[in-house]
């Protein structure tokens, strides 16, 4: 009504063009094509490489040096995961295994002290909150390269290099988790929910395990998804702790055989692709399984 | 019962503490007492070796080392020009969804947010073999338009891994700037409107601004990683060990003198160099940024 009445006040022209654009919905044909045109082009550059992995790992190696990288050429697919399983003695399933193992055993530790680090520093008033906040905070800032030499030879020294320990126990650690459990804490525990539990004779530990844990499923789902999904991803640590073959995770056994072309010349290409597309699969299933979670956590992440 | 409950409180946090002493400050208070001793070969060499007492030695060397400095200073080029591309891209992404209807614009967010499901080892993979000129689709594909590319050239290594950065970052950086737009208040863009102001000037003069901050953010994190960057260099030093040398990246210097020079010593001063030159550039770009903001 308002727009109807001006439009009668002013120069037609002005108001025409004010009339085309009254919000998003009901913006011209032409621009919302041209928006559509700029996501579209952006969601093909995102996606093609990933569909050139999806193609290429269902084709044996001529086809996969001769035919158009783009369509399929053959159907190899059962072929190529049989031999990524089974080459080196089925080295790629304990790959496998041991990046779940540290993934899952490393993330769960992590975040049960994440929690509990983030109820204690969210929730009481104790003389150094603020010096462990802060520490918290600036280790954001730390390179990897001055935690993990030292800590290398920290381990050597008691003899954990080359064991799961190695992988497991820097897991627990990790200071964006606690962040991330304080702000969750922030939001979803009230102080007076625990004044009610503490008039009732509940003792601090069974408050935080009966009462607390349980309010945080959703917080605590956040925090355990972004740990696995970074020590799924962790290359640097691994490269750095681990040194025999059967210790390894995924990405290191990735990044030996697409290295052992310029060692040996074996030429690994279609196994290291193979191989690659497995490694996504489960970052995929649990990303879209834990959408609605991981994208808090993404978008607190950013707020830190 | 307030004082015992203050303890039970910082008792929840001991775990941590305990961890954090022996995992952080323990390994820094290490690397620095390491970074002030060298290794000294007796006699030829022959009777082992003993660690004397270097003082900051290794620190003057570190910093007239021309492997490392120049290491440094190709990183911060390469972040400066990388960075604000993948941030543009993702402000222009951001603003794309901000416009069209919600339902589109879940669609798509979830599409440009592939990439950043896959671990950055296994993209480094992916690209390098796009990049290939035996087994990826891209060489032929430049033929085709009459271009003959070589990703791994000398002068390509760097926008080859710019691409592969930007390919890997737009999702994620998006999607924080995005949740930011989502915070402006509507009525502005209504009373902006009614003042007849295009969406062009919408977005440059309301939403723009808005999202300052998630940009001064996303820039930061993007400058810390950037001074970090190991996988890529080192999965394309397997394809073209000539052109990404073991000296390529600061991160790679350090692996290189402490694994295989077995230059502890020097390798712990190099990395309490880039911890203080991270932290310096981190703190500057956030006085630069926040100053310009006012």
């Amino acid at each position: 009504m308002v727009l109807t009445d001006k439009r009668t006040e002013r120069p037609p022209v002005r108001s025409a063009r004010r009339l085309t654009r009254p919000d998003a919905a009901s913006r011209g044909r032409g621009g919302q094509r041209f928006l559509l045109l700029g996501l579209i082009l952006a969601s093909v550059y995102s996606l093609f490489p990933v569909w050139w992995l999806l193609v290429a790992a269902t084709k044996n190696r001529t086809a996969l040096y001769q035919s158009n990288g783009l369509w399929f050429s053959g159907w190899h697919l059962w072929e190529n995961l049989h031999q990524v399983f089974t080459y080196q003695d089925h080295i790629f399933l304990r790959w496998t295994a041991n990046s779940f193992l540290y993934a899952g055993v490393g993330s769960l530790g992590g975040t049960l002290v994440a929690l509990a680090t983030g109820y204690g520093l969210a929730r009481f008033d104790f003389p150094g909150r603020n010096v462990v906040f802060a520490c918290v905070v600036g280790s954001f800032l730390i390179p990897i390269a001055l935690l993990t030499l030292p800590l290398y030879l920290l381990f050597s020294a008691i003899g954990l290099v080359d064991t799961p320990w190695a992988m497991l126990i820097p897991c627990l650690i990790n200071p964006f988790s606690v962040y991330l459990a304080k702000v969750y804490t922030e939001a979803t525990i009230p102080y007076e929910l625990l004044e009610a539990a503490r008039i009732d004779g509940a003792g601090e530990l069974r408050i935080f395990f009966s009462i607390v844990l349980r309010m945080m499923t959703t917080g605590g789902a956040t925090v355990f998804l972004l740990a696995f999904v970074n020590t799924w991803n962790a290359f640097f640590l691994p490269l750095t702790v681990l040194r025999g073959k059967e210790n390894w995770t995924l990405n290191l056994g990735l990044y030996n055989w697409s290295g052992t072309r310029m060692e040996s010349g074996i030429d690994l290409t279609g196994l290291v692709l193979t191989g690659a597309l497995l490694s996504i699969v489960p970052m995929a299933i649990m990303m879209v399984a834990m959408r609605r979670y991981w994208r808090t956590g993404v978008t607190l992440g950013a707020l830190k | 019962m307030i004082r015992s409950m203050r303890w039970k409180g910082a008792a929840f946090t001991v775990p941590f503490q305990l961890g954090f002493v022996f995992l952080y400050l323990l390994p820094i208070g290490y690397a620095v007492y390491q970074s002030l001793f060298r290794e000294q070969q007796s006699g030829l060499g022959l009777g082992g070796s003993t660690t004397e007492f270097n003082g900051l030695d290794n620190y003057a060397k570190g910093l007239s080392d021309s492997a490392f400095m120049g290491s440094i200073l190709r990183v911060v080029l390469f972040a400066c020009v990388q960075i604000p591309v993948m941030l543009f891209i993702s402000l222009v992404l951001a603003l794309l969804l901000d416009a069209v209807t919600s339902r589109v614009a879940g669609r798509f967010r979830i599409l440009l947010l592939v990439p950043y499901m896959i671990p950055g080892v296994v993209a480094a993979i992916m690209w390098v073999n796009l990049y290939s000129p035996d087994v990826g689709p891209l060489t032929p594909l430049g033929e085709l338009f009459g271009f003959h590319w070589n990703f791994f050239a000398p002068s390509m290594v760097w926008p080859s891994i710019g691409n592969l950065l930007t390919w890997h970052g737009i999702g994620y950086n998006m999607v924080i700037i995005y949740s930011a737009l989502q915070g402006v208040p509507r009525e502005l863009f209504e009373a902006a409107r009614l003042d007849g102001a295009s969406e062009i000037r919408i977005a440059r003069s309301i939403k723009i601004p808005y999202v300052r901050g998630a940009l001064v953010l996303t820039g930061l994190l993007s400058i810390i990683q950037m001074l970090q960057i190991f996988n890529e260099p080192a999965l394309f030093r397997n394809v073209t060990p000539q052109t990404v040398s073991d000296s390529f990246t600061p991160i790679m210097i350090i692996y290189n003198q402490a694994f295989n020079s077995g230059n502890y010593h020097y390798a712990a001063a190099l990395s309490v160099l880039l911890a203080l030159i991270l932290g310096l550039a981190s703190f500057l770009f956030y006085r630069f940024t926040s100053k310009e903001a006012d």
